[in-house]
């Protein structure tokens, strides 16, 4: 585990929706500090709607409307420099896009085009990326990738539909790793597959990051993935990180009350012990909670809990939890 | 042994393709199960592996190619769905594609209290809404008026259930009902079912591909693979001591909440899934670490082992030896 490659500094991104006239804003990443290190996976969970999605966007310098930037910044360190991303060009943000930073995304049917062949989407790929003169090399360099990864070559002849679901999402994911880029960001990539196919798919992704030796960052509500694969895990709630440790940690010493829900409520095998959910419904972005998001459904909260948001306490080396319970005598931020 | 349905040598079978280049595909192939009265039974495996049509089928959405339903002891008809008339209703797997989003949410459970004439004047159906409601958590003030997008999808999965549960079902058939449901709120939708069971005798046909709620919730279960049922038995035998290698292998690939219990190991995926169902004999046979020739010849059988039902022929000589041994006990 190396120095940050990416960080992310009081980071705050809205949807800016226009409807009828009126504006609703929804906040999907609000100050959200960050901070992902080489060759490291970094796990972030969370419920549907809690902004993760919307965080990668941010953390990929893929910030489009309606979604915009409303405060704090996106470094990345490439080659020993450090780089705000909200000061590059279109032109810039292309060239690093794939060769340092790839996204796999959650839905392999849509990334693939329907009606071209799989050796064609690379041959597409390659051609837009690396200075390849001849179409026989495009070949060349994508097959040798595929059979680096154990797929077998002869997929490129096939369309996608010919492929199974897990196939796809392991060609996507060959895709993303072809050019061999420092960070892979992956937004639910095993989320519509089965358990069989995405452990294979897990697999894929574990022997491509000790291979390339870079960072994965890896999105997806399914805790048992992120015990399986993660080495750090950052939970996140209505659009903010609440909790960020080690993933022994996490699951064995979760902290935040959010957390501790999450990890209690998994049916966990040879154990039929009642499992009880958070109570209430998650916040609505566009209108969160006042102070900690948490507090409606929290059975801990208290009257400073509806006023301010916590900043975060370290309890332990590389273990910091945004709650009062925690933060008693060191209120404000602790670094 | 009493039996509330009785699923009976099922069989479905697809036709893929024009008129030149048909494909067969036996989606059901030849299951046979039942549920008891208050019990909650699990049909779990990967996607295509033909449970949701089985469910279809038992709701009557679909017509079977043969085989038959057999709803407390009365077979189902041609023309008449047993679901419809017996007090069978359904929970789909997406709350939200479940409810028109343009038409309140108690409209639905007004339109099953006028099909089964479950009340006599409006009062007396508020009532009765009122009561289901209650019992998921919620009460009819809560949605009066109320449209599908002012609720999340775990109480619009409750609404559900409690719409399901108007006309007083003995049977519920939840295709996937968690699955699009928030890890923070599927316990409760869960917590449901365990309490209907417990405390109102109601059953469950839980279909699912997610093993450890199924074994959270569930007392007996049956793993499909390529429209066969491959295992069945407890949750305990099923579950915690697989026998059939597709049982191990799916028990094995669950990430389990742990990460002291990493996966370990390489595993091998199926390239194309159409090879799967249109193999002789095993449709395992392809992936089985255990391969024997009789494998890709001969479909197995169902073997008894320990009291769980398995179809793989690894158990053919284990059971005929059990054969021989209750022969010899006999004399």
């Amino acid at each position: 585990m190396g120095d940050a490659i990416l960080r992310a500094e009081a980071l705050r991104a809205f949807y800016a929706l226009d409807i009828y006239g009126k504006t609703k804003i929804i906040q999907a990443v609000n100050d959200v500090d960050l901070e992902i290190r080489e060759n490291e996976v970094y796990g972030i969970a969370g419920e549907s709607g809690c902004g993760k999605s919307t965080l990668l966007k941010a953390l990929a310098a893929a910030i489009e409307p309606p979604l915009r930037l409303m405060g704090g910044k996106v470094v990345y360190r490439v080659n020993g420099a450090e780089i705000d991303v909200a000061t590059l060009s279109q032109e810039e943000k292309r060239r690093l896009r794939m060769t340092y930073i790839a996204y796999v995304p959650q839905g392999s049917m849509s990334v693939l085009n329907p009606v071209m062949r799989i050796r064609d989407t690379y041959r597409d790929f390659i051609e837009s990326h690396l200075d390849v003169r001849q179409k026989g090399e495009a070949f060349a360099l994508a097959r040798e990738h595929l059979v680096e990864l154990g797929l077998p070559p002869k997929i490129l002849d096939a369309y996608p539909h010919q492929l199974s679901g897990g196939m796809r999402q392991r060609v996507t994911i060959a895709l993303a790793t072809l050019l061999k880029p420092r960070i892979i960001i992956g937004d639910e990539p095993t989320t519509a597959l089965d358990v069989v196919v995405q452990r294979g798919v897990v697999q894929l992704l574990r022997d491509v990051q000790s291979r390339l030796k870079n960072t994965i960052v890896l999105v997806t509500h399914d805790m048992g993935v992120h015990a399986n694969i993660a080495d750090r895990i950052g939970i996140m709630y209505a659009g903010k990180i609440v909790e960020e440790a080690s993933t022994e940690r996490i699951f064995g010493a979760p902290t935040h009350p959010y957390t501790r829900y999450l990890i209690d409520s998994l049916p966990r095998f040879g154990d039929k012990t009642p499992r009880e959910s958070v109570p209430g419904s998650p916040p609505s972005l566009a209108n969160p909670p006042s102070g900690c998001p948490f507090h409606p459904r929290c059975p801990h909260a208290m009257e400073i809990c509806k006023r301010e948001m916590p900043g975060f306490t370290r309890v332990a080396p590389d273990h910091r939890v945004a709650c009062w319970l925690v933060g008693e005598g060191s209120y404000g931020k602790a670094a | 042994m009493e039996k509330l349905l009785e699923v009976e040598n099922l069989t479905k079978i697809f036709t893929l393709g024009s008129v030149l280049s048909r494909v067969k595909i036996t989606a059901v192939d030849n299951i046979s199960f039942f549920i008891r009265p208050a019990e909650i039974f699990a049909l779990a495996g990967e996607s295509g592996c033909g449970k949701s049509t089985t469910a279809r089928i038992i709701m009557g959405f679909e017509r079977a190619t043969s085989g038959a339903i057999i709803h407390n002891g009365r077979r189902e008809g041609k023309n008449e769905k047993v679901w419809f008339t017996e007090g069978i209703q359904a929970i789909f797997q997406d709350p939200f594609a479940t409810f028109n989003p343009l038409r309140t949410v108690e409209r639905y459970f007004f339109e099953t209290i006028q099909n089964y004439r479950l009340a006599t004047s409006k009062q007396e159906a508020i009532e009765r809404i009122d009561a289901k409601l209650r019992l998921v958590g919620l009460t009819y003030d809560d949605l009066a008026g109320k449209y599908p997008s002012e609720f999340s999808g775990g109480q619009l999965q409750r609404i559900s259930i409690a719409r399901a549960l108007l006309t007083d079902p003995k049977l519920i058939i939840a295709d996937e009902p968690v699955s699009m449901v928030d890890a923070s709120l599927r316990m409760s939708i869960v917590n449901l079912f365990k309490r209907l069971r417990d405390d109102f005798g109601v059953s469950v046909l839980y279909i699912t591909h997610d093993l450890a709620t199924a074994y959270y919730v569930c007392d007996r279960i049956a793993i499909m693979f390529r429209g066969k049922i491959v295992e069945m038995g407890t949750v305990e035998q099923v579950l915690m001591a697989p026998k059939h290698p597709y049982t191990q292998l799916l028990r094995a690939s669950i990430p389990e909440a742990d990460p002291a219990r990493r996966w370990q190991g390489v595993i091998r995926l199926s390239d194309i899934e159409q090879d799967e169902y249109l193999r002789q004999g095993c449709r395992f046979a392809g992936r089985c670490p255990h391969v024997m020739d009789v494998c890709r010849r001969v479909t197995p059988p169902q073997f008894d082992v320990d009291g769980a039902q398995v179809a793989c022929h690894l158990y053919a000589e284990m059971s005929r030896s059990d054969e021989v041994l209750i022969a010899s006990q006999g004399q």
